[in-house]
């Protein structure tokens, strides 16, 4: 659907086949653990079983003899690292911090902290030498919920932590709790005590995961001549390489990184976890080694997403949101640099409210260090706010919608950072949701509700390089560094297609190592389509440049008078002048040499994206158990450039919004033992368990991107939580706060069992 | 995983011929459990006995006097695809279709769902419901056991050394009665189940009155449990009925709490159940068939 | 460890292979025979990535022995195109977008596939019980479950042509 007047467009707006189809549904691409070099043994890696516990030695001799082994490391082995913090991936990451996660030094601090590993013939081989290793363990005490982790009792996972507050402060006392920031505008009291309604609860989530079906692996050749490659499974190869350079101390230039086809990632595969290990046990033993995770290790080893809890107080006059105040305190996990600043900065994002009060706190626990999960941070946030939205509209008899759309943002509302939002769709996307056809069909049936949410996610820009080589037979290699989750081969190549009107087959994508092309960021932030996007149309503007420049120079005039129109060369002061994109191009070697566009920018100008999401439930009041019976999607995407692969975005984004909502969790008892590592009780939905998705896809282009793309991935997660909730109040009349709204937990509030 | 000698007997000769030579030894018939706890350190072994080369182990049928005898390495797909199984013992099928994806029923088996032993076993209550009876064999002959009476604990069977489960026989079911197995999952696939009920239920030759009812409850205790329903009989097969079914099935119920339900929660689904399954018994029992 | 030798039949192929009894299906064909289609993302049959096709039937081919293989007839992902000739699920699942990561797209092709062999008019809910062992973390199901349906019409014609 289109909302706004846009160009027309020949190659976006289409749906072609992905250039990395073929080998997707042939088995033949290659994954990281596809990975197979000649002399290549197997690593396996030991953890700790304990949540937290001091390590008083390890005893690696008797696995260094066990037949077939071949090398054994621990911390040790690992440069000493120092503590200070570098821009690595998404987030900034203390050194050392990040080289205690990848082998624990002197403490570990979460049951399945990774504390040694061996390098054998074979996995099973390494499997058994590590029921060699002893470690002798001081368990200690540990704390696995947020809010038990703030109290001043609790134990404390680094004596040496401090609180750190805006402006600089820290506290006199050693803390869980890293940071305390504050977001405040207005009087929150005074519009309190004027509001009509006010709405006042706290919501809790639990930690989830990604969720992706690849596990995370990594092979590593540290070669003779010192050099290193690394073959693996990640969202950005580039900061793999910076966080191998900062745990190693080895030069940047010196270290390759692969980035093999990536098994989904969803933020989880940003930071790195077996990659060091690799290389020292490969330095170690001179051989290729390979490490692959397993679904246990998945879940406990790598970083979910925060738990939280959220206090918040809402109120509303005249039939607009008037005033917000919420605390939420995110559990970082092992090591500090939870999501809680992205969730406190977009919880408020669909409205224009004036008065508000935010303190957030990020807080260590003894569970894994979180890391970056689908627009991170702000679906708890949202859960809490669109929860208290939709309760002071049931207060108020409005319409949830139409509420929303008085409150809605526009351009120019500050933001809770004080920036004021550029061109954004809030107003359209709520407009659509009102006027779909599934919010104007009624809900029917006994058990049955209906509930909305909206959400936003900031989406960013960050460094892209690719290079764009025109080859002689007018076909191009365009040459990007980008990791392809999701499509985005097709997307820059159709936006490749497009600045040079050429066809979109005659491109080539490739995303090419760290030693074939300049820095690119992570794919993370919906921000590939966006902003290598913007890289790509550069690099073809560059292109049409020196295109326009041959021409010139073989019809002997001026370059200004040379016109780049529809994939054709025109003389504008000679109508019989005309070449083709691809005569041209034949004769790039007489003319001047090859013809490569180029481009390497750090993307400005990164366009925030709105979502609505109805959902339609049916809870079984006997069992607990709902059932999602029709789910619609509305949302600004700017252009899409592939439809198909916009509306998988947000159909994938729904569906895990689903999952988390209704089971999804971390289950730990009390010695912070996780209950339910695999994916028989870490419960993603099924094909059984969700209909199929409707998508409304408005498009409000982006005024920061040539194209108009705004990112689209993340922002679908920011809903279904609130919204499900919001459904499943209406269906019942008891409004849920924690999730996962499991059916235990629904029947047990239903039938006010326990 | 540790390492293990493989053998792949061709007869049950063959197969106790294996046993008591003092090898740890474990059982293979579709290895969707026994593969994984052996990978994942739960179990060990030194020898792993293959059991689908065992011709006898591995078909199923329906006898003269109409009991169904299932080898107990049967893939469950292969028991529950067959047309005459569906009309005769849909009961069965609820459970046999329900166990794992469709990937693991190509493989699992009833044996192996039995001998296994978890409290939550869907094949079991199923069984139990149906007066199933268990062949166990040996090299000095065999027995037979109901199928409540094999279920020692959790993971536990009644299995004594040298002993394998050969077949299961599922004796041809009364005149006017109908089986349904139901369980409750978070989901809709892919779990364990947080309570099961498995019931049959047989009606007198007018379908005014219910004659007996057999109900086996799953995943609310350390075993299958077998309710005791004599007080059932004689009185009209109506939801008053049911109800107090499913009362006497939370009555019944000694569930725990884990991290896969709640002892309340547990309590309440097995009525619940209880009450669905004896639902679709009865519209079984007096469909025309 | 002393390894046995196999024989069995893999896409058509009469091969043998020495494997040792605890390596699985799975890891024999990604790390001794090279056929690394078939995705390991569980290895406990909860993820339906590593599905083929073992005498006429779908299983996970993490939970089973490769010593079990002795004499099957076991087709994977690599065997279910001719050459540059796709078959109808595969290129359905291309036309429509229908994997994002690709990760579990062997494993829901062999399914489906299986699926469709038997039942070619397969509705919705029927693809949506049969895939219900393969998990996917990108798409939502939507796509694949469409792809399935689309695929449908051109596989009977294909069978007829």
């Amino acid at each position: 659907m289109t909302t706004v007047e846009k160009p027309v467009y020949s190659v976006i707006g289409t749906r072609p086949i992905r250039p990395d189809g073929v080998e997707k549904v042939t088995g033949k691409a290659q994954y990281g653990a596809d990975v197979h070099l000649p002399g290549m043994i197997y690593g396996r890696i030991l953890r700790s079983p304990h949540a937290h516990a001091r390590i008083r030695s390890i005893d690696t001799s008797a696995a260094a003899k066990h037949p077939g082994v071949l090398a054994v490391v621990t911390h040790g082995d690992l440069p000493a690292a120092d503590d200070r913090v570098e821009e690595l991936g998404e987030t900034a990451v203390n050194v050392r911090e990040l080289s205690s996660n990848i082998l624990a030094s002197d403490k570990v601090l979460y049951r399945g902290h990774a504390v040694a590993a061996v390098a054998a013939a074979s996995p099973h081989v390494a499997e058994e030498a590590l029921a060699k290793i002893k470690v002798d363990y001081e368990v200690l005490p540990a704390v696995v919920d947020v809010r038990d982790a703030m109290r001043e009792d609790a134990p404390l996972l680094n004596e040496a932590r401090r609180t750190k507050s805006m402006g600089g402060q820290v506290s006199d006392r050693p803390s869980n709790i890293a940071s305390h920031n504050q977001f405040k505008a207005g009087d929150v009291e005074a519009a309190f005590a004027e509001a009509d309604v006010v709405v006042e609860r706290e919501f809790t989530t639990k930690m989830v995961h990604q969720g992706y079906v690849e596990p995370q692996n990594a092979t590593a050749a540290w070669n003779s001549d010192g050099t290193l490659t690394v073959y693996t499974s990640t969202q950005g190869a580039f900061a793999v390489r910076a966080q191998l350079s900062e745990i190693l101390r080895h030069p940047l230039a010196r270290i390759k990184v692969v980035p093999m086809e990536i098994g989904g990632g969803f933020g989880g595969k940003t930071v790195v976890y077996l990659d060091p290990v690799a290389a020292v046990l490969s330095k170690k033993t001179g051989r290729p080694v390979k490490l692959t995770m397993n679904r246990a290790e998945v879940f406990e080893g790598t970083g979910p997403t925060s738990g939280t809890y959220i206090k918040i107080k809402a109120a509303a006059k005249d039939g607009r949101l008037t005033a917000v105040k919420a605390t939420l305190a995110y559990e970082a996990g092992a090591y500090p640099g939870s999501s809680v600043g992205a969730g406190a900065m977009t919880m408020l994002s669909p409205y224009d409210v004036e008065n508000f009060e935010i303190d957030a706190y990020d807080v260590v626990v003894n569970k894994p260090k979180t890391a970056a999960y689908r627009a991170p941070g702000a679906p708890a946030a949202a859960f809490a706010t669109e929860s208290a939205v939709d309760e002071l509209t049931k207060k108020l008899g409005i319409d949830p919608l139409d509420f929303r759309r008085n409150s809605a943002s526009r351009m120019g509302t500050r933001m809770v950072n004080g920036i004021a939002f550029p061109r954004i769709g809030n107003e359209e996307t709520l407009d659509a949701a009102i006027n779909s056809p599934h919010y104007r069909s009624p809900i029917e049936g006994p058990n049955r509700g209906r509930g909305v949410a909206s959400g936003y996610w900031f989406n960013a820009g960050m460094q892209s390089s690719v290079t764009a080589a025109v080859n002689s037979d007018g076909t191009i290699n365009l040459i990007e560094g980008s990791t392809d989750i999701g499509g985005t081969r097709a997307s820059l190549a159709m936006q490749l297609a497009e600045t040079l009107s050429v066809p979109y087959e005659t491109i080539r994508p490739t995303v090419a190592d760290t030693d074939s092309v300049g820095h690119n960021d992570v794919t993370g932030g919906s921000r590939t389509t966006f902003a290598s996007g913007l890289a790509v149309y550069e690099a073809g503007m560059d292109v049409r440049r020196q295109m326009c420049a041959r021409a010139a120079k073989l019809w002997s005039v001026d370059p200004d008078d040379v016109v780049y129109e529809g994939g054709k060369l025109r003389c504008t002061k000679d109508s019989t002048r005309e070449l083709t994109f691809s005569e041209l191009a034949k004769q790039s070697a007489r003319t001047g040499g090859p013809i490569v566009g180029k481009a390497s920018l750090l993307a400005r100008g990164a366009g925030g994206a709105f979502a609505t999401h109805i959902v339609d439930v049916e809870v079984d009041p006997e069992t607990g158990k709902t059932t999602i019976l029709r789910y619609t999607a509305v949302q600004d995407v700017g252009t899409a450039i592939h439809p198909a692969y916009v509306e998988g975005q947000i159909q994938g984004g729904v569906v895990q919004g689903i999952g988390w909502a209704l089971n999804e969790e971390y289950a730990y008892d009390e010695s912070g033992r996780m209950l339910n590592s695999s994916f028989l009780d870490y419960r993603m939905p099924t094909t059984l368990d969700v209909p199929m998705i409707d998508t409304i896809v408005v498009e409000v282009p982006n005024p920061g991107h040539p194209y108009g793309v705004r990112g689209v991935g993340e922002v679908p997660i920011v809903p279904p939580l609130a919204a499900i909730a919001n459904a499943i109040a209406d269906a019942t009349g008891h409004r849920f706060t924690d999730l996962p709204m499991s059916p235990r937990r629904v029947l047990e509030a239903l039938e006010g069992l326990e | 995983m540790e390492a293990f000698d493989y053998v792949a007997p061709r007869s049950l000769a063959e197969v106790y011929s294996h046993l008591g030579n003092g090898k740890r030894t474990l059982f293979l018939a579709g290895g969707t459990d026994v593969i994984v706890q052996l990978r994942e350190g739960r179990r060990h072994c030194d020898q792993l006995i293959d059991l689908k080369h065992v011709p006898e182990l591995m078909r199923h049928g329906f006898t003269s006097d109409g009991t169904l005898e299932i080898g107990a390495a049967s893939p469950l797909a292969e028991i529950y695809e067959d047309a005459e199984v569906q009309r005769r013992l849909p009961g069965l099928v609820d459970a046999a279709s329900l166990i794992g994806g469709i990937q693991i029923q190509s493989r699992a088996s009833l044996g192996g769902n039995l001998c296994n032993a978890s409290p939550a076993a869907d094949s079991t209550p199923a069984l139990m419901a149906l007066g199933a009876r268990l062949v166990i064999g040996s090299a000095s002959g065999s027995r037979e056991v109901a199928a409540e009476e094999f279920p020692a604990g959790p993971g536990q069977n009644s299995l004594r050394p040298g002993e394998i489960l050969v077949q299961i026989k599922v004796p041809p079911q009364p005149a006017h009665s109908g089986a349904a197995y139901l369980r409750f999952i978070p989901r809709n696939e892919m779990d364990i189940a947080v309570a099961s009920a498995g019931v049959r239920l047989v009606l007198s030759p007018d379908n005014s009155r219910i004659e007996d009812v057999r109900l086996a409850l799953g995943a609310v205790g350390p075993t299958v449990i077998l309710v005791n329903t004599n007080d059932l009989a004689g009185k009209a097969a109506n939801a008053e009925t049911f109800k107090l079914a499913g009362e006497m099935a939370s009555a019944a119920a000694r569930p725990i709490d884990d991290m896969r339900g709640g002892v309340a929660q547990r309590r309440r689904l097995v009525s619940v159940l209880t009450v669905r399954a004896l639902n679709t018994a009865l519209q079984r029992a007096t469909e025309a068939r | 460890m002393r390894r046995s030798q196999v024989q069995t039949r893999l896409n058509g192929n009469d091969i043998d292979f020495l494997c040792e009894p605890r390596q699985s299906l799975l890891e024999v064909l990604r790390d001794e025979l090279g056929f690394t289609g078939s995705k390991e993302g569980c290895n406990n049959g909860n993820c339906g990535a590593c599905t083929v096709i073992m005498n006429g039937r779908i299983v996970n081919s993490c939970c089973v022995l490769a010593v079990e293989t002795e004499g099957a007839e076991i087709q994977t992902i690599e065997g279910v195109a001719h050459g540059e000739k796709l078959h109808p699920l595969q290129q359905a699942f291309l036309e429509e977008a229908a994997l994002q990561c690709g990760i579990c797209t062997p494993g829901f092709i062999m399914s489906a596939k299986a699926l469709l062999e038997r039942e070619p008019n397969a509705d919705e809910a029927r693809i949506r019980h049969w895939l219900a062992g393969n998990l996917c973390r990108c798409t939502g199901y939507d796509k694949i479950v469409k792809a399935v349906l689309s695929a449908e019409p051109q596989l009977q014609e294909a069978k007829q042509s």
